[in-house]
């Protein structure tokens, strides 16, 4: 079960970016489909609180590999 | 439709399970602590109620306010504004479980939580209050998005402080079961405001359309003004309780943590938990509660094309059959253990989602109906416009079903004295028949009982996973970055989808499914059991 854990820590990490650059790609699609402020207000909004939790799947990730959650 | 009667033998039967399910508390505690936690629970849940009716008669009442507050000329730029400050309302939850969150773990629980809700109850009334844009013109959307960014600050720090403050003083083996009551508020509160809406809007004048006119000018001010009166009672209440009895005999030792934000997020003991609360619990929580109340609701109502009172009065009910089971499920995690009610929540809500989606199109569906032509109802009127020869031409045809529902199709146009017409304004309402009524409450209601299997644990799960000294800090931020941002956001993101892509009506679901998978693999994977431990030893 460890290893699983470990194994899937990659997961993790490669997940975060991959849906970071999604909401970025569909939010330059959106902005330029109707480049109206509030468009734009909405999604930078969007992406800038998406970082944070993006980062932190990262960190999640990392931990998960390097064995912090493994049980003892 | 639902009557009077049905109300009272349904809130008979609602109080029956609350007996039957739950045990007396006195079978287990000495009766002075039983009395005392009753107290505990009643000033936390209540105060906590109303900070969620608070939160929510904003959302409710997002296109009503956009008409008084944001420019008319692009009613779409309005609406859109709207929702902005709905979701910075979300946003900026996170930011209040920081600063509230950090004040709870420097000063007490009990008066940060007081704080927070005379925050949110001077912010609600204040909305109220705030002139529309006619009158003092952009001031007015200014001052309203400040209210609702203070409120979402508000609530941010609420909810932490209110669940805390019964965690600690439950016991180890019922805490599941007396911070499950915490977790019915979110849920009653939103009843209570779509309620107290719906109410409002009917009782303004005797013709219902002069009544909904008049709720759309003025009404919709009084669900924030009676605000004031309930958060009196709770501030009332609240000032009359003792500080947490942990957190007092952690002030006592001087063993309370001097920076408590620097403790939770930069210790990396403390940080993997807090990163494992919110991708193996609150993420997919958050995003079930959204999925099965707020979409739901809105799908019903921009889907399905439900008109306004059934999409509410079918959420209403929904609400109203499930709720004792919050308390069931947080009940039975004290005897099975947490994780596994949470996962089975985050699974069935995988699994479920587009098949109970699909039931409420097909419930809205004409198509699988017999139209009584015979009963079909035309009437047109013409109204002249004001300093023009031209008139505006309004067609409402109602067509009725076989199964008792009926669809009105209002459509306006401009007739011009030179016989030029404009493309015409359609808008379509369902009222759906009784079989449908029900059958579409009975969907929502899986949907919702859902809600409470992955909801009503997961309190007793936040609070055991961190210390006393920084509990308050460390469970707020994964909680509303969970509910708030993935949560909260739900609606949003599920509507994008089904403009991108248009040809299915329920891909809007892929959001919250695939956010639920990924948070049951990870909660599977990476927690670990810690129900019935004693605080002493997390």
């Amino acid at each position: 079960m460890n290893s699983i854990r470990r194994i899937a820590g990659i997961l993790w990490i490669a997940i975060a970016p991959v849906a970071l650059y999604y909401l970025i790609k569909t939010g330059m699609s959106e902005i330029e489909k109707k480049p109206t402020i509030d468009t734009k207000i909405q999604w930078i909004v969007f992406i800038i609180v998406f970082i944070p939790a993006a980062i932190g799947l990262v960190i999640f990730g990392y931990y998960a590999l390097k064995g912090e959650y493994d049980e003892n | 439709m639902p009557n009077e009667k049905l109300f009272a033998d349904n809130f008979l039967l609602h109080d029956r399970i609350i007996k039957f399910i739950i045990p007396k508390p006195t079978a287990v505690m000495p009766s002075s602590q039983t009395s005392g936690i009753r107290k505990v629970i009643i000033a936390s849940s209540v105060g906590t109620l109303i900070e969620w009716y608070d939160f929510f008669i904003f959302g409710s009442l997002a296109t009503v306010i956009s008409n008084q507050f944001f420019p008319k000329t692009n009613p779409t730029a309005a609406l859109l504004s709207t929702l902005a400050t709905f979701a910075v309302g979300f946003i900026v939850r996170p930011f209040g479980a920081l600063v509230f969150g950090r004040l709870g773990d420097l000063v007490g629980r009990k008066y940060t939580f007081l704080l927070t809700l005379i925050i949110m109850g001077g912010s609600t009334f204040a909305i109220g209050l705030v002139p529309k844009y006619e009158t003092i013109g952009f001031a007015a959307p200014l001052i309203v998005l400040i209210l609702r960014l203070l409120q979402g600050l508000a609530l941010g720090g609420e909810y932490g402080g209110a669940a805390i403050y019964v965690a600690e003083h439950s016991p180890d083996h019922r805490r599941g079961y007396f911070t499950s009551w915490i977790q019915t508020t979110a849920s009653i509160g939103f009843f209570v405001s779509l309620g107290v809406i719906l109410l409002t809007r009917h009782v303004l004048d005797s013709d219902q359309t002069k009544s909904i006119a008049k709720f759309n000018d003025w009404g919709w001010r009084i669900p924030f003004l009676i605000s004031i009166i309930l958060v009196g009672v709770s501030i009332y209440i609240r000032l009359k309780m003792n500080e947490s009895p942990l957190f007092m005999k952690l002030k006592s030792e001087g063993k309370t943590s001097s920076n408590p934000l620097k403790e939770s997020f930069t210790h990396k003991e403390n940080l993997k938990m807090v990163l494992l609360a919110l991708f193996g619990a609150t993420m997919a929580q958050g995003v079930i509660w959204y999925t099965g109340q707020f979409y739901a609701q809105s799908f019903i109502e921009n889907v399905c094309k439900i008109d306004f009172d059934q999409s509410r009065t079918i959420l209403i009910w929904a609400i109203f059959f499930t709720t004792p089971f919050f308390v069931v499920f947080g009940t039975w995690s004290d005897k099975v253990g947490r994780k596994w009610i949470i996962v089975a929540g985050m699974l069935l809500a995988t699994i479920s989602y587009r098949f109970l989606f699909s039931q409420l199109l097909q419930v809205s569906d004409e198509k699988n109906k017999t139209e009584i032509a015979q009963l079909q109802q035309v009437k047109t009127t013409l109204t002249p416009i004001p300093n023009s020869s031209n008139s505006l031409r309004t067609t409402v045809t109602k067509n009725f079903y076989d199964d008792g529902m009926f669809i009105s199709e209002t459509k306006k146009d401009t007739l011009y004295i030179d016989h030029a017409s404009t493309k015409p304004e359609i808008r379509i309402a369902k009222t759906l028949g009784n079989s449908g009524y029900w059958k579409m409450v009975f969907i929502v209601s899986i949907m919702i009982f859902n809600v409470t299997i992955a909801y009503g644990p997961i309190v007793s799960f936040l609070v055991e996973l961190f210390p006393t000294k920084i509990r308050y800090t460390s469970m707020s931020l994964p909680y509303h970055i969970g509910n708030g941002i993935f949560g909260g956001l739900t609606p949003f993101f599920a509507t994008l989808l089904t403009t991108i892509y248009t040809s299915d009506k329920l891909v809007g679901l892929t959001y919250p499914i695939v956010i639920s998978l990924v948070g049951a693999i990870i909660c599977i994977l990476y927690v670990n059991e810690k129900n019935k431990k004693s605080f002493d030893t997390i």
